[in-house]
């Protein structure tokens, strides 16, 4: 290609005090062509984007639009110059229509009258072009979110978007959805827009992109066409070493039924039925994973079992014990252990050193302190072996756990749980936000619990990692079990069973 | 951009800062006095000779610091666990009942080293007995703990002017206050420590009250940093949704904290009731439950820092009187427009400066 690249980033560089998120980063997006980024959780991708998009300022470093250098101070100007972005998390407000959620911020006059109209006939001209089908006074809480997906992406196109970037689109969606949306962005490629597309899933970007760039510590160490890398070689550029991508795995040997879930229904804070009359159970040496698109009831029927939700009605017994009124410390006594799905919300706290988090929940045992007071040096030295044993880095166990990296705050929940030897175990999203090191890492350990006769119970909205992991698979769609199934399936059978349309 | 997630070394965030604070509140009150037509360096210096000048001024200083101590650990206790404790006023001035009762019973009988450890539970009782009822309504009910504690102060203070006017004044007399304890109601001058010094207490009510804030800033230390009570509390207090998971239990944890927040604000009591006075007067607190607040935040809920922070108070609360006393044109009013200065940059304002030394931080640290 002869042309000017739709965008062209020059030594961008930006520090966050002693943090250097991006190193003179160098980037070329070809015009028309859909452009991957790839880099683990930590590497620069948002922040790249961020500057491109105005949230940030680079420190040093140059942009230009069609080879001309602009400035960006904001969104707007951002928008101005034709870049438009789909967050990862939407910017729609949830009671509006379609309609006056794309027309929001672009009204066009103190009255709505005139701009109505205008949003009406473009929104028209829109779907025509790109085939983005959306009903136009569609209220966006009852839109499925892949279709909330399109409302954002035809809201970039509105405001005159001709590049598009899209941070990490597919979190949300289902594979039948995320392959709908991969056939969008080739149209909008094929009608000359640009896309850049942020993600830190291989097979994305193997599916849908022309040309893929890959960060790593705040640096571009890589740019390649699709066509002729492969997933080992983007995953070695990640990681800047060879990884393993399946986890070694031998069959299970399952043994008596720990953990008993019986026509458990759940509802979440706003009181909407999100598990609805679940039963399955979990056997010792097995580890059973539920599957499912995010939302679906997962999180609700973690924190059931975890004792932090009291469920509405249905009964759950460890080890044949019910739990009826049983509160999460109790629940550890009896040998149940949880890996939250948010370390943020749930399993840490992080303002604290790692050798306070490294104990959270089990404080009270008196390996840690006796009567009412806690020995700090038994607490410490007890988070210095965790840290020896799971390469927690950097072994300080004095630092304030915010400022470890998520892989490695993900290990100190993970040493906590799992080194307490628990009889049953419950993990929820456990490599989210994980650099591919950890998840290699932490994937072993779980295996291990496993192996060693625990009854596991593995919640996960990436598909790939219950199909890794799993003795068999459950899959969940609006709070309900929806089937059973084996973790090779293929994926057409998972997918629509994730969709709801059961198999 | 952001700045906050950048770690600055503690010189400049326990030193550095807080110092920084308190000399922009000064340069701003110093423009005041300036506009009213009163030389500012005068006035600082009369604040420093009155507040540090002799025994005396020292002793009085160290008074006002006493109540500002007990205060100021109630707030930063009920701050660890995450709760706004603006009750420490109304706290303090119901804890004022249980200390005189207890004087009040025993004064006749036993010496004041017997009565005091009765008067410092009878205190902390009543004190830890006023925070109880708003605990339990946030812990049970979810009532906003800023509202109701706001609200007891002043159940609290119409409770007290109607013991002090219908059951405990001295028949026959006129002020609203108890009889004159004995002085085995009383807790003793500590012109001895002062004289260790060389120096002369004078008329100053500086007491033993004093030793049992350093005492009681020792213990909330070690609750707060050495037992799984205080450990909870923490977790509970930064993060509540993580201290659900470890399974620290809400409504206990609240009441608990809430409970030795009272108690330490109902101590306070002690100090004008008992050390100063010898009588339980109306509105004896004068205002120490709030400047608690101030002296928690300056002091970043540490003991340590308490305590320093409530120094400095007492400081401007003498300094301040004596500047009103020889500087006629700046009243009491005007003394109290400075200390909320200092409550101003040193409390709401505490991290304005904060990006700006953040920058040039990292430009020394970055070259």
């Amino acid at each position: 290609m002869v042309d000017v690249p739709a965008i062209e980033l020059i030594g961008i560089d930006k520090r966050f005090g002693l943090v250097h998120a991006n190193k003179a980063i160098d980037l070329r997006v070809g015009k028309g062509s859909i452009h991957g980024i790839i880099g683990e959780n930590g590497a620069g991708k948002s922040t790249l984007m961020s500057i491109l998009y105005g949230f940030y300022q680079a420190d040093s470093g140059e942009i230009r639009v069609d080879g001309k250098p602009i400035h960006i101070r904001d969104s707007q100007a951002a928008i101005a110059a034709g870049i438009g972005m789909v967050h990862q998390h939407f910017m729609l407000v949830e009671n509006f229509t379609v309609l006056e959620n794309i027309m929001l911020g672009a009204e066009g006059g103190a009255l709505l009258r005139g701009g109505v109209s205008r949003v009406r006939s473009e929104l028209k001209r829109l779907e025509e072009t790109y085939g983005l089908e959306v009903e136009p006074d569609a209220v966006i809480e009852e839109l499925p979110v892949g279709l909330q997906q399109r409302v954002e992406i035809l809201k970039a196109l509105y405001r005159g978007a001709e590049i598009l970037i899209l941070d990490e689109p597919t979190g949300v969606l289902t594979p039948a959805e995320a392959d709908h949306l991969f056939r969008i962005l080739a149209q909008l490629r094929d009608q000359g827009k640009t896309v850049i597309f942020i993600t830190h899933k291989l097979r994305e970007i193997m599916a849908v992109t022309d040309t893929v760039s890959v960060m790593r510590r705040g640096e571009m160490v890589a740019t390649v066409k699709t066509a002729e890398t492969s997933v080992e070689e983007l995953a070695e550029l990640m990681v800047g070493r060879r990884v393993l991508l399946r986890v070694e795995k031998g069959p299970s040997a399952p043994g008596d039924v720990l953990l008993s879930v019986r026509n458990l229904t759940v509802k979440d804070n706003r009181g909407v039925v999100m598990v609805d009359n679940v039963s399955f159970d979990v056997r010792a040496g097995e580890i059973t994973g539920i599957a499912g698109v995010a939302g679906n009831g997962q999180s609700e029927l973690l924190e059931a079992i975890a004792g932090i939700r009291k469920p509405v009605s249905g009964e759950i017994f460890v080890n044949g014990q019910s739990l009826a009124k049983a509160d999460p410390a109790y629940l550890r006594e009896i040998g149940l252990a949880h890996i939250p799905e948010d370390r943020h919300h749930m399993g840490l706290v992080l303002p604290f050193e790692e050798y306070e988090n490294a104990a959270l929940g089990y404080h009270r045992d008196p390996v840690y302190g006796k009567g009412p007071f806690l020995d700090l040096d038994a607490m410490r030295d007890d988070a210095k072996a965790k840290i020896e044993k799971y390469d927690i880095r950097p072994p300080d166990c004095r630092l304030k756990t915010a400022n470890f990296s998520g892989g490695n705050q993900q290990k100190i929940v993970c040493a906590r749980e799992i080194e307490r030897d628990p009889k049953v175990l419950i993990i929820g999203q456990p490599t989210r936000g994980v650099d591919i090191g950890a998840i290699e890492f932490i994937h072993k350990r779980i295996i291990d619990m496993r192996d060693s006769g625990k009854a596991v119970l593995l919640v996960s909205v990436e598909l790939d990692e219950i199909r890794a992991l799993a003795d068999r698979v459950l899959v969940m769609f609006a709070g309900h079990v929806v089937g059973e199934t084996v973790p090779n399936a293929d994926e057409k059978t998972l997918g629509l069973m994730m969709a709801g349309i059961a198999a | 951009m952001s700045t906050a997630s950048v770690k600055l070394p503690n010189w400049i965030n326990y030193g550095l800062m807080p110092l920084l604070n308190l000399a922009v509140a000064f340069v701003i009150s110093g423009l005041v006095v300036w506009l009213i037509g009163e030389d500012p360096f005068e006035a600082v210096s009369l604040m420093l000779e009155g507040a540090l000048g002799n025994g005396e001024g020292i002793g009085f200083t160290l008074y006002y610091a006493t109540s500002f101590i007990f205060t100021g650990l109630s707030v930063a206790v009920a701050f660890h666990a995450g709760l706004f404790n603006i009750g420490s006023e109304g706290q303090a001035y119901v804890g004022g009942l249980g200390a005189a009762l207890a004087a009040l019973a025993l004064d006749h009988y036993v010496p004041w080293y017997v009565t005091m450890p009765v008067a410092v539970a009878a205190a902390a009782l009543f004190g830890a007995a006023w925070a109880f009822i708003p605990a339990w309504m946030q812990a049970k009910r979810g009532s906003h703990i800023v509202i109701t504690t706001i609200m007891f102060n002043f159940i609290g203070a119409a409770l007290m002017v109607y013991l002090l006017v219908n059951v405990l004044i001295v028949p026959g007399k006129m002020a609203p206050e108890t009889r004159t304890f004995l002085e085995g109601g009383q807790l003793p001058k500590l012109d001895w420590l002062m004289a260790l010094f060389g120096m002369k207490l004078g008329p100053a009510p500086f007491n033993v009250s004093f030793i049992i804030a350093l005492v009681a800033a020792f213990l909330v230390w070690v609750l707060i940093w050495r037992t799984k009570l205080g450990y909870e509390m923490r977790t509970l207090g930064i993060s509540p949704s993580a201290a659900i998971y470890a399974g620290v239990p809400y409504v206990r944890t609240v009441i608990i904290a809430m409970l030795i927040s009272g108690g330490l604000a109902g101590m306070m009591a002690l100090n004008p009731v008992m050390g100063a006075s010898a009588r339980l007067q109306v509105e004896f607190v004068g205002g120490a439950g709030f400047v608690g607040i101030a002296v928690s935040l300056m002091g970043r809920s540490h003991p340590v820092g308490i305590v320093l922070a409530a120094i400095l108070f007492g400081m401007l609360y003498q300094g301040g009187n004596w500047v009103s006393f020889e500087m006629p044109n700046i009243t009491r009013d005007m003394i109290v427009v400075i200390q909320g200065l200092v409550i101003l940059f040193a409390g709401a304002l505490e991290f304005m400066f904060r990006p700006a030394i953040v920058k040039i931080y990292t430009r020394l640290a970055g070259a």
